[in-house]
């Protein structure tokens, strides 16, 4: 039997919001260069759960969380957690694209400079490397001198891919990275995400099941915290086992 | 999310459309032999077409289903089984067009034997074909299983058809001609109880989520 290799292990993991529990004894594995989809209808904490895997939760300070997440093996709400580390490893791409108000160029290379790599043709090397991976290097080559906020909307989200890549990050979190962006831009970013699961593992939250049905290995359905059904996306479309997860992906949730 | 549900039962309708249209071909097309009514025959001939147009529409209303709607889970398998299904009814219909065909052949020359195995053998596959859309429709689990099991009865009773015809046919090769062509009629009644075990074992993919065509069934599930 061929070993799988689970990056995360997510065990009986709970956050709070003060009194709200916003995700309830959550169980699940996170295999190597694979693509999850978390789906569920708003509320349902996908997005609580993806923040958790690189600790964004701890930006709200009345959340709290109980139980494990273990990042190859080790539980990243340890207290030595180095998390400026953990977020470098485990990066993050948002819903709205979010360039920096400054260069391309400056935005792939700041994350790189802030490390301490400070020599030109090495930080050269590092900005086109990761525009390549992300796709978007024919298109910018020539204006790596003007804003990122110049670019279009589906540019700036793979400006804001290529800024995570350039921090050699294990994992990528996905918040919704193509529902503001028109079908075209979608179907780009989609086909970028095929191509980075080589090299990256791949979380993304999205409220297109058609998405999650197109591009994820594995899906995972949320409801009221809980995390309902997880298996193979196959499985999860065709013959979902359970009731709820069937009525949510066929439309006739509530 | 209504119109589509609306969408789906006039879908199931129309299969039952077409499952009833093939099931009346296959009575009328024995009864044709039975009763040596070649009218009769050549009527089921023409009316083939109208099943054949009716799959033809089924095919293509599943087809908008799924570039429209986007189904899942139970929907989509719904719909693929609706369209594996109407194949199979469509190609039931060609098989009891089929029959007619003999029927009028066999008209034309005085009767070799009483039907008696023939008429068993269509009302078994009539009811099978009824049998197996009963459970499409209602999402029958366990009738498909029986079903199934009855295609052995009309496999033995095609053996026994065929034997019978070969001992006519070598006391006297003036029988070989009308001989030949019931053993015919008896093998397309006997694809036609197939391709209800096709239906039948589709309905349980519907309902199951389970393939379960070229396996042996072990026991009820």
């Amino acid at each position: 039997m061929v070993e799988k290799k689970n990056i995360f292990e997510i065990r009986d993991f709970s956050v709070y919001y003060g009194d709200l529990m916003a995700v309830k004894n959550n169980n699940l594995v996170i295999e190597k260069n694979k693509i999850t989809a978390i789906i569920g209808p708003s509320g349902c904490g996908k997005s609580t759960l993806l923040r958790s895997l690189n600790r964004m939760n701890d930006l709200i300070l009345s959340s709290r969380v109980e139980g494990k997440i273990l990042f190859h093996g080790v539980d990243i709400y340890d207290r030595d957690t180095d998390v400026i580390e953990l977020r470098r490893r485990v990066g993050m791409v948002f819903q709205k694209p979010n360039p920096f108000p400054s260069s391309v160029y400056e935005n792939v290379a700041y994350g790189p400079k802030i490390r301490g790599i400070k020599k030109k043709s090495q930080l050269d090397e590092i900005v086109e490397n990761a525009l390549v991976r992300a796709d978007i290097w024919k298109e910018v080559k020539d204006k790596l001198d003007e804003s990122g906020l110049s670019l279009s909307g589906g540019q700036m989200q793979r400006l804001c891919i290529a800024r995570s890549l350039a921090q050699e990050p294990e994992v990528l979190l996905f918040d919704e990275p193509t529902s503001a962006l028109d079908p075209i831009s979608t179907a780009n970013i989609e086909n970028l995400l095929q191509e980075l699961q080589k090299t990256v593992t791949i979380v993304i939250v999205t409220h297109n099941m058609q998405q999650a049905a197109r591009i994820s290995d594995y899906t995972v359905f949320m409801y009221l915290g809980e995390l309902i059904e997880f298996g193979d996306t196959d499985t999860i479309f065709v013959n979902p086992q359970n009731k709820l997860t069937e009525e949510y992906i066929t439309g006739r949730f509530g | 999310m209504a119109i589509f549900d609306e969408e789906l039962r006039a879908l199931k309708e129309r299969v039952l459309k077409l499952g009833s249209m093939v099931e009346t071909a296959i009575h009328d097309s024995v009864r044709s032999l039975v009763e040596r009514d070649s009218d009769l025959a050549r009527e089921v001939i023409r009316k083939d077409h109208q099943i054949n147009a009716l799959d033809v529409e089924i095919d293509e209303e599943c087809t908008r289903l799924i570039a429209l709607r986007q189904p899942k889970a139970r929907d989509l398998r719904f719909i693929t089984t609706a369209m594996k299904i109407t194949t199979d009814l469509e190609r039931i219909g060609d098989l009891a067009e089929n029959v007619a065909e003999r029927a009028i052949e066999l008209n034309e020359e005085s009767q070799l034997k009483p039907y008696i195995d023939i008429p068993r053998m269509a009302e078994i596959a009539q009811e099978m074909v009824r049998d197996s859309l009963d459970a499409f429709v209602k999402g029958y689990t366990k009738m498909p299983y029986e079903i199934i099991k009855r295609d052995d009865e009309v496999d033995k009773l095609n053996v026994q058809v065929f034997n019978e015809l070969l001992f006519y046919m070598i006391q006297d090769p003036n029988t070989i001609s009308r001989a030949a062509r019931i053993s015919y009629v008896s093998k397309y009644l006997e694809r036609i109880a197939d391709h209800a075990t096709n239906i039948a074992e589709m309905v349980i993919y519907m309902c199951k989520g389970k393939m379960i065509r070229h396996t042996e069934i072990q026991g009820n599930e």
